[in-house]
């Protein structure tokens, strides 16, 4: 348990990726018999909901005066962290490692769990205590994630993240098979794929100057990038299930899909919104996401379908080596055989050369593609974002001329920067900010913000900055709409600097209104 | 206890205890900025209290100076002025004040616990005492310094490629810092921040050990590989740490109990070392004192007036203009 919480310990304070991993590989290199939780409990694979935060504080209550947790609490903000800190530390007890005390505490009858608690909590240390808490109330939020792990666990083992990641969602705690086959005492682990979530095949931005030149447009395949979200769809006789992105299954959200598909299938494709497979935006998707249930009433205001881009798994025949351009027909197969009206296919774009190619990146549909897909016609399906094979090429984005109120320094390798600025338009005769953007600028253009800044603060609330109002910033982004929640009534889509305008004088950028005008909001 | 008001001012005999204006007679606990300041006609602190203000604000930072021994009565019409050892940092007093018959005590800011680079905290009895609370809060519970410096020497031995930035305000706490190195035998020379040399060299000639040290140059960057630099918070975050080696950002201060203050901070390496009381210290202070009025500045009041209140004893929150910002040591 030591060990396992001062890991928890330094992954917390530590800002970098790379030390993150080699703090990971440590820990798992010298460890037997707790790696199972300790990798169970990083990638948030299991949960030991064995107490509440509510009954946390009723027993915390009982080892502090009310009041003075009450105002240690509101100070700290963060619960485990009270808890641990305020806890009367006993002498401390006999060390007992991660696995033996999650064992142990899972055997605690549910009526002895008060006192019983109480007494493993007072026999610990602040940090060991700290860990136990996050263990018991989920969510560790120490800035690991599930590929993180996957990473560091790749490297010590020198196998690929991409084998790992195949097998990840087929294995179960405390994951025997997975470290023997990593430490190469037996071989890869075998798993029933038809059953299990499929990491996706992702793409990289193109690079309109390097790319263009390499790259042979014969070879390729274009299709619209739609926006709304990706889909993992497994269609069995016996059942159907419907998968985010990163693996979680959402299939209650949206029973439309749940209930109407038919066929024996792993389906790769984008859930949109919209009526006769006509998209309607992604301000309409986004009602129903983030839900886990569905009213029939929202289900017939924003109905919901999915278009097809690829297929993983026909009729329990693993298509995933086959090249796209074959996988391409079983879609097409699948599709003939069973004619779901919940479901259409993305269509391929006839194109001979890039130049052609733009015109249906930007033109096409408007505002409800994103940009195209560029695909090579052989590649296979690949988990993760490979280089080489798929490509997104975004249209060209919206700009607005905004002028820099706030700043806040950055994190990471931008962390002794002001590098997150907030701007804005005019409103009468005050600004009323629009967004907020923490990238897009060049090193020499954060430099020259980050002097200004620095130069010209007005007025300080905490970290935020307000600086004079003199800069001028050419915002771009990938849309807007209308908020609800902003003082301005207006939410940018990933907003980015894409030059600061020099020449151009403050009195000169629009206002709140004729911002709403020019981009359809008003 | 009514001849001092909220300002801890004593109209009777118009004198200040720690004013942050230019005032007439000023008696300074210790020679943090936010308890010394420029410009008072008259200053009555300890020797080396004033000798600080010296450094920092010039010699001229006052015009008349009384420097009294710890313990030495000090009379000013019918008040009795003495200072007695905080604890704090070098030169830091608390001030007992005597009319007639009743005993104040200001602490100004004070620990109980050990230290080298101090006269050690003496405790006064008295009958009304005004306490800081810098850490009032039962979460502030400070661990043993000698294991909080061990961290650091452990992470220089085990990060041979990296060099330790730690954060220590420039007066009393970089020179703790320094000094616990020392008394865990680290021997190797500490390299400070421009912004800390006089006051070190202070420090030796008034013999702590703090060992040698020198001041960072713009020396080959990898030079400072495996070395310990001291620098103060605010240089920390500035473009000033970035030329350095793969530095490792530690900070030596009681908010670092907090993990997350201190990964908002962007502090990797933690040490609890504070030179004020901790809870306990401060509940302990208040019991043996025997005093039956207490007076809350500086920090968390809210709790220990709480504490107080609970105990029978008259408790309120005084709060001092010019400090209720947690930065400020």
């Amino acid at each position: 348990m030591k060990k396992f919480s001062s890991l928890l310990h330094n992954l917390i304070l530590t800002p970098s990726r790379n030390t993150k991993i080699k703090l990971l590989q440590d820990y798992f290199k010298t460890l037997d018999t707790n790696r199972a939780y300790a990798l169970a409990i990083l990638s948030d694979q299991l949960s030991f909901q064995f107490i509440k935060a509510s009954k946390l504080r009723e027993l915390v209550y009982k080892q502090v005066d009310q009041h003075l947790f009450d105002f240690s609490y509101d100070y700290v903000g963060d619960l485990a962290e009270t808890i641990s800190l305020i806890w009367p530390t006993k002498k401390e007890g006999k060390q007992q490692n991660l696995s033996t005390l999650i064992e142990n505490i899972k055997k605690i009858k549910k009526s002895d769990i008060n006192k019983e608690f109480s007494t493993i909590l007072s026999e610990l240390s602040n940090n060991e205590r700290w860990t136990l808490i996050k263990i018991c109330t989920g969510g560790l939020r120490i800035g690991v994630s599930e590929r993180l792990v996957k990473t560091a666990l790749a490297d010590l083992y020198n196998k690929s993240l991409n084998e790992i990641e195949e097998i990840w969602h087929g294995l179960e705690f405390p994951y025997k098979n997975l470290f023997q086959w990593l430490k190469n005492e037996t071989s890869k682990p075998k798993i029933d794929f038809k059953k299990l979530f499929h990491p996706m095949m992702l793409a990289n931005p193109i690079d309109e100057e390097k790319d263009f030149k390499k790259l042979n447009p014969s070879h390729f395949q274009a299709e619209y990038k739609w926006d709304g979200i990706r889909v993992q769809l497994m269609i069995s006789s016996k059942s159907v299930s419907l998968y985010s992105r990163t693996g979680d299954n959402i299939s209650s959200a949206f029973p439309e899909i749940i209930e109407t598909t038919a066929g024996d299938a792993v389906i790769d494709g984008e859930l949109l919104v919209g009526r006769k497979f006509k998209p309607s935006g992604f301000n309409d998707l986004q009602q129903r996401l983030n839900r886990k249930k569905a009213s029939k009433d929202l289900q017939e205001k924003f109905p919901i379908f999915i278009r097809a881009y690829d297929i993983l798994f026909y009729k329990g025949k693993d298509l995933r080596k086959f090249p796209l351009f074959e996988r391409r027909k079983y879609l097409e197969k699948f599709q003939k055989e069973n004619n779901n009206n919940q479901i259409d296919l993305s269509s391929i774009i006839k194109f001979k050369t890039w130049q052609e190619l733009i015109k249906y990146k930007n033109n096409f549909h408007d505002d409800l593609n994103e940009g195209v897909m560029i695909k090579l016609k052989n590649s296979e399906y690949l988990p993760g974002r490979k280089r080489g094979y798929w490509y997104k090429w975004k249209k060209n984005p919206k700009l607005v001329d905004a002028i820099l109120m706030y700043a806040q320094r950055g994190h990471g390798k931008r962390s002794s920067y002001y590098s997150d600025f907030t701007f804005g338009v005019w409103k009468e005769n005050e600004l009323v900010p629009i967004g907020k953007a923490y990238s897009g600028y060049t090193d020499k253009e954060l430099l020259v913000l980050d002097k200004f800044i620095r130069n010209n603060t007005i007025n300080k609330f905490g970290p935020v900055r307000e600086v004079k109002k003199e800069i001028i910033l050419e915002v771009a982004f990938d849309d807007v709409f209308p908020s609800t929640r902003h003082k301005s009534g207006v939410a940018m889509r990933f907003p980015r600097i894409h030059r600061i305008r020099w020449d151009k004088p403050v009195k000169e950028v629009l206002t709140i209104n004729e911002f709403k005008k020019e981009f359809k909001l008003s | 206890m009514d001849f001092i008001n909220h300002q801890l001012f004593i109209k009777d005999i118009n004198v200040h205890i720690d004013p942050i204006f230019p005032k007439k007679t000023a008696i300074i606990t210790h020679g943090h900025a936010d308890h010394a300041r420029f410009g008072h006609d008259h200053v009555i602190a300890t020797r080396q209290t004033i000798e600080i203000m010296k450094i920092r604000y010039g010699d001229n930072c006052a015009k008349k100076f009384t420097s009294l021994k710890y313990g030495q009565k000090y009379s000013i019409k019918n008040y009795d002025f003495t200072l007695y050892p905080a604890g704090h940092i070098l030169g830091s007093a608390q001030v007992l004040i005597e009319k007639d018959d009743h005993r104040l005590v200001i602490t100004g800011d004070y620990k109980v616990g050990k230290d080298e680079t101090c006269k050690n905290f003496k405790l006064v009895k008295c009958d009304t005492l005004i306490t800081e609370a810098t850490f009032g809060l039962p979460i502030f519970q400070h661990p043993n310094p000698k294991d909080e410096i061990q961290k650091l020497i452990q992470s220089v031995k085990i990060n041979k490629n990296n060099c330790h930035i730690v954060g220590a305000y420039a007066l009393g706490k970089a020179q703790r810092v320094m000094n616990l190195l020392r008394q865990q035998n680290y021997n190797e020379t500490i390299y400070i921040h421009g912004s800390l040399e006089k006051l070190c060299q202070y420090y030796s000639k008034e013999k702590i050990n703090i060992g040698k040290f020198e001041k960072v140059s713009s020396k080959d960057k990898n030079f400072y590989e495996g070395k310990i630099i001291i620098a103060p918070p605010s240089a920390l975050k500035d473009r000033w740490s970035r030329r350095f080696p793969n530095p490792i950002i530690c900070m030596a201060s009681g908010w670092m109990t907090v993990k997350q203050r201190a990964k908002q901070q962007g502090i990797e390496l933690p040490l609890v070392i504070s030179d004020h009381s901790d809870w306990n210290e401060l509940l302990d202070t208040i019991k043996k004192s025997k005093a039956k009025n207490i007076l809350i500045t500086h920090g968390q009041e809210d709790a220990l007036v709480y504490y107080c209140k609970k105990q029978n004893l008259l408790s309120k929150p005084l709060s001092i203009q010019g400090r209720s910002d947690e930065e400020i040591e």
